[in-house]
């Protein structure tokens, strides 16, 4: 299997385990972890991973939401100057945690290239 | 870079790992700190533990293990979301009401004494710094403390159910996980802490001000000295041209036998100039209520109603509940934080409150020595005692501010805080100071039986003073007028009196029976507006202290007005958009103004405010005219009053008509800029006119109309700041302040009740909210399109625990054990 999508999944199946024990940083934990071991290259080190929990967020919110008609998140997409639209909300949300995952999945990539000597 | 060596290619490694690094905390420190009003969007937003969490139906059904509890607990839920608790004893019960308001309205239950105590600067930082220091200078801490120490001494059985109401909060506290937190702490980044009794006393606390918190007499010293008394007593008369007093009229006063406290000999207004004063409640906090007798009602039951007028906010002040036990049920509004129903019914009789308009707070001056250790008293001196309130601030380092206490209360005004004189201060003499047993009164209503038990119950209330209406099922009808209230001698507490003079203190209470009260009044009715709570004979000192002068008499004037009443009449009441006020000068306005120099545009205006019946309906235009022209007018009559360097307070509204009916000439009338002319009444109304044309002009184009609903645009704000994105906002609904249907911009009818006194009684009602406080539920503000419309929803008062009818959800509470 190709190297991004191992990546991609292992980022996804870890930080909703580490979730359970962590704060939200786990996704930081995850994605620097799964870059450790998983190495990717170029642009690949961030976009796999911020790709990677983008989804799971996205996904994760809109799971939670539906259920209650986005209310709540109509309200805070108001709130945090979005327009009130709970997709963008659900974006940024993806966003958020997708960039807090690439930028940590880069410093493991790296900790990599400075170990390998 | 193609130039560079290995040795440097070694280092480009080592500085891309540093500044991924420096990103990766970077980026960590960004999404989990509170910058500015933006929350820490990582904590906030990540779906296991942010906000998402938040977006969730109300859980209703299982078991819930709950420590202290001594016997099971059912809740059943019907399809308002009102929790109808059936416990097997009073410990039991207020358990499980501390348990079920924090499950509904945990964050405004904090927040509520977080503001009452003057504690907000530690949420929101240095912006609420002076907010708390009057509030703690006011002595809402103080009191509170004072009330605590009473129960501890007099009455421990009311501090345990109060202590029980704390278990119960606490016991939901404790099996919260952060990310069940509701949506308000995550934004500002905090979290909920223990609630104790203390939280309760200062809840009353903080009702206590919002409702008889309010006086001017500081106000009115500064006027006193600019316009001496002749003019003060045309301005403010004890007692208006018409009285429709609270207390019918008739009523015999002979069996009271202790007399009014005597005028002392010397008696001397401290004529000082106060620049400005601490915040007051709004001034249109206030109610009605009402009741009919058997004799009176259309059904040969009783029938009582409650409507308090509230700011409207969201989550909304009140939440309903059942509360029983097996020895009784009652049914109603509660206050998060204080126990039992507040206004509501039992199996035999109903209840509810309005405002009563007394003068409870009077003002001191003290004149200290050097150190400011001891004050002037009765020729000598006396020690001072300090209490130092700690506030602290978000972010910052506590502040730490030395309140002076004499024996009057606290010196709120001094060096320290809004006066620059080092040696004298204010002392506030407040009854909420005094430490009462108020809770003691509800706990007991929501068991009485009849009159004499509804009686029984209201000893123990100090402040804030009501008017407590009542119905029974045995067909009595009362109202009582509770409070302590000092019997002062004529005119005591008007103005800042001498403090270090005994005479001035309050030297003794009227007492308890000897409080104003009717039962079963001859003429059939009960009812109360915040007017005069009595006429001229009652043989105490009354003060005017604001008191309402129009829903009064649309109230009385609609029961005397025929034979019997329905529910339907009741209704048609609470929602009475008759304005009064207006009709009393629009017409004598008309009529006196010179229309010759009206320009095209004026006169549109002029005959739209010609052709209206002064009903505040949101459809019309005529009431934002009235508004606009009535407002320029009072401006520009009482400009003697627009003063910036001195606190002062302009005539109430129905002086202020009189007045101009009946004194058009007066030198008040002129207007001080315009030296080479003298106005009078009738000047005014055009030039008012004229200013109000203008003003609704920019209005229409601004919001493309003037018409009622537009101009008023009711909301309900959050209790944050008014968060727009948790407020709702353009309800549809009439009215105004001085209306029955008192509602305001963002102030009205925070709950209407109907009760029939049927065995068991019968009872509708609403409230503008919702019995969420969770803004991402269905049920936050799911009653307000009824509300503004005038419905009403049935309640369901359910009479044992196997009843399931109209329940969609049971909860067991059940004890928790110790393993």
């Amino acid at each position: 299997m190709n190297k991004n999508i191992i990546n991609f999944i292992s980022t996804i199946i870890l930080a909703v385990v580490l979730s359970i024990v962590l704060p939200w940083w786990s996704v930081m934990t995850a994605a620097l972890v799964t870059s450790l071991f998983i190495p990717l290259k170029k642009a690949a080190v961030f976009v796999v991973p911020f790709l990677a929990i983008l989804s799971l967020w996205t996904l994760q919110s809109f799971m939670l939401s539906i259920g209650n008609d986005f209310t709540l998140a109509s309200r805070i997409s108001e709130l945090l100057y979005l327009g009130g639209s709970p997709y963008t909300l659900l974006l940024v949300t993806g966003i958020t945690g997708g960039l807090a995952a690439g930028i940590a999945a880069v410093l493991g990539k790296q900790i990599v290239l400075v170990s390998q000597k | 870079m193609v130039f560079l060596g290995s040795h440097n290619l070694e280092l480009m490694k080592y500085a891309k790992l540093l500044l991924s690094f420096v990103l990766t905390i970077g980026i960590f420190f960004v999404f989990n700190t509170k910058i500015g009003s933006l929350p820490p969007l990582g904590k906030f937003l990540n779906p296991t533990s942010g906000i998402w969490q938040n977006e969730s139906n109300e859980s209703i059904t299982g078991e819930i293990a709950i420590p202290g509890l001594q016997d099971k607990v059912t809740v059943h839920y019907d399809e308002l979301m009102i929790p109808h608790v059936f416990a097997q004893n009073e410990h039991d019960l207020y358990k499980a009401q501390g348990y079920l308001t924090a499950k509904h309205r945990l964050w405004q239950l904090e927040f509520q004494t977080y503001a009452a105590a003057g504690r907000l600067s530690e949420i929101v930082g240095e912006a609420a710094l002076n907010y708390d220091r009057s509030e703690r200078r006011r002595g809402m801490g103080y009191g509170a403390d004072q009330a605590i120490a009473y129960m501890q001494k007099y009455d421990t059985k009311t501090l345990s159910f109060v202590q029980d109401y704390a278990d119960g909060v606490n016991a939901y506290i404790n099996q919260l996980d952060p990310k069940d937190y509701p949506v308000e702490y995550k934004l500002l980044n905090y979290e909920p802490e223990a609630w104790t009794p203390k939280k309760t006393a200062l809840l009353l606390m903080y009702m206590t001000k919002m409702l008889a918190g309010n006086d001017d007499d500081l106000e009115f010293t500064n006027v006193l000295r600019q316009i001496g008394e002749k003019n003060f007593e045309l301005l403010f008369p004890d007692f208006f041209d018409i009285t429709d007093p609270v207390i019918p009229k008739e009523t015999d006063w002979s069996f009271i036998d202790v007399p009014q406290t005597e005028l002392p000999a010397s008696r001397k207004a401290i004529l000082d100039t106060i620049a400005e004063t601490i915040t007051k409640p709004h001034p249109d906090n206030g109610s009605n209520n009402w009741a009919v007798s058997s004799a009176k009602s259309t059904t040969g039951n009783p029938i009582l109603a409650n409507d308090p007028h509230l700011g409207l906010y969201l989550p909304s002040i009140w939440f309903v509940m059942q509360l029983s036990t097996p020895n009784h049920k009652a049914f109603g509004a509660t206050i998060p934080g204080a126990l039992s129903i507040i206004s509501g019914f039992n199996e035999h009789i109903a209840w509810g409150e309005t405002n009563a308009t007394r003068d409870v707070i009077d003002w001191y001056k003290i004149e200290f020595n050097d150190d400011r250790r001891q004050y002037k008293y009765d020729g000598g001196w006396k020690d001072v005692t300090f209490r130092v309130e700690d506030i602290k601030i978000r972010g910052k380092e506590s502040y730490k501010d030395t309140v002076l206490y004499t024996h009057h209360g606290p010196v709120v005004y001094d060096k320290n805080f809004m006066s620059d004189n080092g040696r004298s201060g204010y002392a506030m003499r407040w009854i909420g100071h005094d430490g009462g047993n108020n809770q003691r009164t509800f706990i007991e209503l929501n068991k009485a039986k009849n009159y004499d038990e509804y009686v029984n119950a209201l000893q123990y209330w100090n402040a804030p003073a009501q008017n407590f209406v009542f119905a029974s099922t045995q067909g009595d009808i009362a109202l009582w007028i509770q409070g302590k209230f000092a019997n002062k001698w004529e005119g005591q507490g008007k103005f800042l009196m001498d403090g270090s003079n005994p005479e001035n203190d309050w030297q003794s209470y009227i007492p308890q029976e000897f409080n104003a009260h009717t039962k079963n009044p001859e003429r059939g009715f009960v009812s109360s507006a915040n007017q005069h709570p009595v006429d001229e004979n009652y043989p105490y000192f009354v003060f005017n202290d604001g008191y309402e002068t129009y829903r009064n008499r649309v109230i009385n004037d609609f029961f005397n007005s025929k034979e019997k009443f329905s529910i339907d009449d009741f209704k048609r009441l609470h929602n009475n958009n008759y304005n009064l006020k207006a009709s009393e000068l629009v017409p004598y306005m008309l009529e006196h103004m010179d229309t010759a120099s009206l320009t095209e545009n004026e006169k549109v205006v002029y005959n739209e405010i010609k052709a209206w019946k002064f009903n505040n309906d949101i459809d019309e235009v005529g009431p934002s005219i009235w508004r606009q022209w009535y407002g320029k007018l009072y401006n520009l009559l009482w400009d003697e009053f627009d003063n910036e360097e001195t606190a002062l307070m302009a005539p109430y509204t129905y002086q202020t008509i009189h007045l101009l009916k009946t004194n058009g000439n007066h030198e008040f009338m002129d207007i001080l800029e315009t030296e080479d002319k003298v106005e009078t009444a009738k000047d005014l109304f055009l030039l008012a006119f004229k200013e109000a044309t203008a003003r609704l002009r920019e209005i229409k184009t601004e919001k493309g109309d003037y018409n009622w609903l537009t101009y008023k645009a009711t909301y309900a704000g959050h209790l944050l700041q008014g968060l727009p994105a948790f407020s709702r906002f353009n309800i549809p609904i009439g009215g105004d302040r001085s209306i029955v249907n008192a509602t305001s911009e963002n102030h009205g009818p925070s709950w209407r009740m109907i009760v029939e006194m049927t065995s068991p009684p019968t009872a509708i009602g609403i409230y503008p909210g919702g019995q969420s406080g969770n803004p991402g539920s269905k049920y936050y503000d799911n009653f307000i399109d009824d509300w503004a419309a005038g419905h009403y929803h049935s309640f369901n008062f359910i009479q044992s625990d196997d009843h399931t009818e109209g329940v969609i959800g049971t909860q067991t509470l059940i004890p928790a054990t110790n393993e």
